[in-house]
């Protein structure tokens, strides 16, 4: 494992400093290893320090406690090695869809029939042609966290870190959503790190699912959870449904505590 | 249809102001008021026409519009620029923000002779004066506007590759947009104010000039054709400046 690892995240600390108030132990001693396109999803009840681990990650957090290396790199702050897809989408307003896609294009100095061309691949890719010269403000939240995608997978990162990405869309968006991350997985295989705190959609997308604690957020286990992912009736397959039950009732103790804590 | 009932209401929403004119012209006509007070607006139109054929009009116009559109754009450049540079750099904020505290309440009008020491009687110390009184509300618009700026935003044009300066002109910039656009609205309202009142009181030329030469002269219907020419240019640009500001919105829709 470890020689294969892309993603090392080793003995991890975090403390959350609030404006105003204590300061208060977000990760306790992380330690994950990921290998180069795997599918990883954290999960965890809300509050648990699984976004904040993907921004240590992501280099948008400074790491105090510990270390995180990237490709044997430790990481020091952002980068387009490591896309990043937020959970309201983050797309800049004032640029169109095409505009969107088009910036981490730029940002890398491609040529511009060159860069052209590749914003209207992955724009077709999401399924948004016809919609390239919309803003964002006139597109529906699917449309959005599509173009989101785009936007991220066109500037080709080895990594794309997924901060619970469809927790905003409502439940029939979700799930078509959540096929389409797995035909465009299959199309453009990345290591993908995907934070979400529904546990269907965990198994059914990842290949092992980190189950987070409660604050201060650890690692409380690591499941193997590969299922064929072109399976349709995946769902009622029966290792799968007594998969989702185990890491429902380990989830479920960490929610509790979660709420007793705040009570 | 709908478009010829949109500009038919927005004709109707003037109708206030031809009644006033029509009160205008009649009061003065049977003399209510005394006419030297209140000329009746048809010779206040006269007047205004003679203006314009003499040139004079358009001679002190150029003038002031010069000075209002130098001082202003001074002050969206330097003020727009100070602002985002505050909310970024918490020094500069520090060092800067007690300034603005105490500079922005003072009455602009207050520099004048100041400016007059400063720049003399020409050009230069009426530009000095408006980029000083409007530069505030744009540094106030493009501070508040940057620091609302999501943090998502930054970290996305980050992991694109954007580095700092790259990121503030893309991210920071565009979001602190329609709020720095306000703050140059109310910046061109003063610049109107600042203008006037400067060159009525030291000036050898420009529309507040005008006035008060024409007024000092007893040639009150000249008079007023420049304080209406002055109030419709005023109007005309609060009017025109929202249309391009609706454009740069565009994206809100």
């Amino acid at each position: 494992m470890a020689a294969s690892s892309q993603i090392v995240v080793d003995n991890v600390s975090h403390l959350y400093r609030p404006p105003r108030g204590r300061e208060v132990l977000a990760l306790d001693q992380i330690s994950i290893e990921i290998a180069n396109r795997e599918f990883v999803a954290l999960l965890g009840p809300s509050g648990c320090g699984k976004s904040t681990l993907l921004y240590l990650i992501g280099g948008f957090l400074p790491v105090e406690t510990g270390s995180i290396l990237v490709d044997g790199i430790p990481v020091v702050g952002p980068g387009p090695d490591r896309g990043i897809v937020f959970q309201h989408f983050a797309l800049f307003p004032w640029k169109t869809v095409r505009g969107n896609v088009l910036y981490g294009l730029e940002r890398q100095g491609m040529r511009k029939e060159e860069r052209e061309k590749r914003a209207m691949d992955f724009i077709q890719l999401v399924g948004l042609q016809g919609f390239e010269d919309s803003y964002p403000a006139q597109l529906s939240g699917g449309m959005k966290q599509r173009t989101a995608i785009a936007r991220t997978l066109a500037f080709d990162p080895k990594i794309l870190l997924m901060d619970e990405p469809f927790g905003a869309l409502d439940a029939q968006t979700r799930g078509l959503m959540q096929s389409e991350l797995l035909r465009i997985w299959q199309r453009t295989p990345k290591t993908v790190i995907f934070v979400t705190h529904d546990v269907q959609e965990a198994v059914y997308l990842a290949d092992r699912v980190a189950v987070m604690s409660a604050r201060p957020g650890r690692i409380k286990t690591i499941v193997d959870t590969k299922f064929d992912k072109n399976d349709r009736d995946i769902h009622k397959d029966k290792g799968f449904v007594e998969k989702v039950d185990e890491l429902w009732s380990l989830v479920r103790e960490e929610a509790i505590k979660a709420q007793g804590k705040r009570i | 249809m709908t478009r010829l009932t949109q500009s038919g209401k927005e004709i109707f929403r003037y109708t206030p102001l031809l009644l006033i004119a029509l009160a205008w012209e009649m009061v003065s006509r049977l003399e209510l008021v005394s006419t030297t007070a209140l000329p009746p607006l048809s010779e206040v139109i006269v007047a205004w026409i003679d203006m314009i054929k003499s040139g004079e009009l358009i001679n002190n116009g150029i003038a002031s519009l010069y000075r209002g559109a130098a001082g202003l754009a001074l002050s969206i450049a330097i003020g727009a620029t100070l602002g985002i540079v505050m909310a970024w750099w918490k020094t500069v904020n520090l060092l800067v923000a007690p300034l603005v505290e105490v500079f922005y309440p003072l009455p602009k009008s207050a520099l004048i002779p100041v400016t007059v020491i400063w720049l003399g009687f020409g050009d230069g110390s009426k530009i000095l004066l408006i980029f000083l009184g409007c530069m505030l509300p744009v540094t106030i618009g493009a501070f508040n506007g940057a620091r609302s700026s999501e943090q998502v935003l930054v970290w996305s044009a980050r992991s694109m590759g954007a580095h700092k300066l790259r990121m503030l002109w893309d991210v920071v910039v565009p979001s602190a947009m329609p709020e720095l656009l306000n703050g140059i609205r109310t910046a061109l309202a003063l610049s109107f104010i600042l203008l006037v009142s400067s060159e009525l009181i030291v000036a050898q030329k420009g529309f507040g000039y005008l006035i008060g030469y024409l007024g000092a002269n007893g040639n009150y219907d000249a008079m007023y054709a420049v304080v209406l020419s002055v109030a419709f240019l005023g109007f005309a640009a609060d009017r025109a400046y929202l249309m391009i500001a609706k454009r740069v919105l565009a994206w809100r829709e």
